[in-house]
């Protein structure tokens, strides 16, 4: 037996042997060294287990988990904290490998022309198909609405001889203002920015964008003012 | 800590799913192995009423059925057809108009997504007549509800690829549900104090951008071809083998209890 296994399980077996079979003089002796080394501090349950034969890959016997670091455990954490940090980082690099950085869609701020181009009174789906934008030329001035149904995203269609536009999914309609008054659409159209840029062109920005439940058709972005 | 993962251990669903604990004796040792779908996919004994093809109207071994024939249709079809916007549609009328036997295979495809969906809620109407959610069948029918997700998803998926007006409309109006998402989407409860926006939230990771467009195409096939049929298929081993451990396609028993 040596020195090293002196805490661990053959020691064990013997210090139970002692204790279960005091009266053989001529083996106490040779057992007193071992029992007489530190041994762990709770005897009785190592004593239980003392009697079945250890496995090969087990833990000492006195060994507290992680917080005693010892070679064995200490590889053990390491391995096993390696093999987690790669799977979070994988697992966090194949996440944000699906938020795509560019998008081939059309800008979302875009020229529309120059004032003068438009008819007052006019409706223009000009800018209908790149951008789902609706140019509409009043007395006096303009307004941009966002050709996305407010029931479920679908393309309404102006129809002109009736004045409205028409959501061809479910059938919600709206007044040439943006206004709901039919189908199943919870809200107003949205009306979007729109100003003049420095070169004197319309420049809508589909960013912004003004809900009339929240007041916002009156701000001043959301109309532009133009008199010829 | 401790304590947590013992009462964890107590309650009904960590038991459906693992039915015996880990104390280190010799049967426990064995029925880690028997009970362990990976490991023993055959289970040890089953009830002799089991295997008698009894009195069910068979609607789970016909989705199974369905769910084979989508498999090889739908492989065929990935021979012509092409996940791209410039060609999906194309490819779809090629299918239709000039690959020989090109309607039949599509037309396979179609039909048995569709009775597949009616075969699930038949099946799963079968189950809750005749009370085969409750124990110890219980963590099956979890199984089969996740199944059912499964199968709407794959009908979703696949609804898009011919990528034509139905088929864009349809998923961007089924996806505009995805803003509403709570915490993840960018119109759901809590989603903007969490700083969710049209392009960061759980809508654009499933389209790959802010509207449906080809990144959203692609992403539906290798979804719809790779991605969850391989789930489905995972769940359905634990499904078939979960309905032999559990008694059998459930039926009267012999002596009236168990």
């Amino acid at each position: 037996m040596s020195s090293i296994s002196d805490s661990n399980a053959p020691s064990n077996i013997s210090a139970s042997r002692t204790a279960a079979e005091p009266k053989s003089p001529a083996e106490t002796p040779a057992s007193k060294p071992a029992s007489s080394a530190p041994q762990p501090i709770i005897s009785k349950p190592v004593q239980a287990i003392a009697a079945k034969k250890p496995k090969q890959d087990r833990a000492p016997e006195d060994d507290r988990g992680i917080w005693r670091i010892n070679r064995r455990s200490f590889f053990s954490v390491a391995g096993w904290a390696a093999f987690f940090v790669f799977l979070g980082t994988s697992t966090v690099a194949t996440l944000r490998m699906m938020f795509p950085r560019v998008l081939y869609e059309p800008p979302s701020a875009f020229k529309a022309g120059f004032p003068q181009d438009y008819i007052v009174g006019e409706v223009s789906e000009k800018y209908k198909d790149d951008y789902r934008v609706w140019i509409i030329r009043e007395p006096d001035g303009f307004y941009a609405l966002s050709a996305i149904c407010t029931h479920l995203g679908c393309t309404p269609r102006w129809l002109e001889p009736e004045n409205k536009f028409k959501c061809p999914c479910h059938g919600s309609g709206f007044r040439r203002s943006g206004m709901n008054f039919e189908g199943p659409a919870p809200r107003p159209l949205e009306r979007l920015k729109i100003s003049l840029a420095d070169d004197g062109q319309i420049l809508v920005d589909r960013n912004v964008k003004f809900r009339f439940e929240n007041g916002d058709w009156t701000k001043p972005d959301a109309y532009l003012k133009y008199s010829t | 800590m401790f304590k947590i993962r013992e009462k964890l251990q107590q309650t009904e669903v960590w038991k459906s799913i693992f039915r015996h604990n880990y104390q280190d004796t010799n049967r426990n040792r064995a029925l880690q192995v028997v009970d362990n779908v990976w490991l023993h996919l055959h289970p040890v004994r089953i009830s002799r009423h089991a295997t008698n093809l009894g009195y069910t109207w068979g609607m789970g071994g016909i989705t199974f059925l369905l769910f084979i024939i989508l498999t090889i249709t739908g492989v065929i079809l990935m021979f012509y057809y092409r996940p791209a916007a410039e060609y999906a549609y194309e490819d779809m009328k090629y299918l239709m108009n000039d690959v020989a036997f090109g309607p039949l295979i599509r037309n396979m495809h179609r039909w048995a997504a569709h009775a597949m969906v009616i075969t699930v809620m038949l099946h799963m109407f079968r189950v809750f007549l005749t009370g085969s959610y409750k124990p110890p069948r219980q963590f099956n029918w979890v199984v089969g509800v996740l199944l059912l997700v499964l199968t709407l998803l794959l009908s979703f998926t696949g609804y898009l690829l011919p990528w034509d007006q139905l088929a864009i409309w349809a998923v961007t109006v089924g996806t505009n549900m995805a803003r509403a998402t709570p915490l993840l989407g960018h119109e759901g409860p809590f989603g903007a104090q969490l700083g969710m926006h049209i392009d960061n939230d759980i809508r654009f990771v499933l389209l790959g951008g802010t509207q449906v467009g080809p990144p959203t195409l692609l992403r539906f096939y290798v979804g719809h071809c790779i991605f969850l049929p391989i789930i489905a298929s995972i769940f359905m081993i634990v499904h078939f083998w979960r309905i032999r451990k559990d008694g059998g396609i459930s039926g009267p028993t012999s002596n009236g209890k168990e």
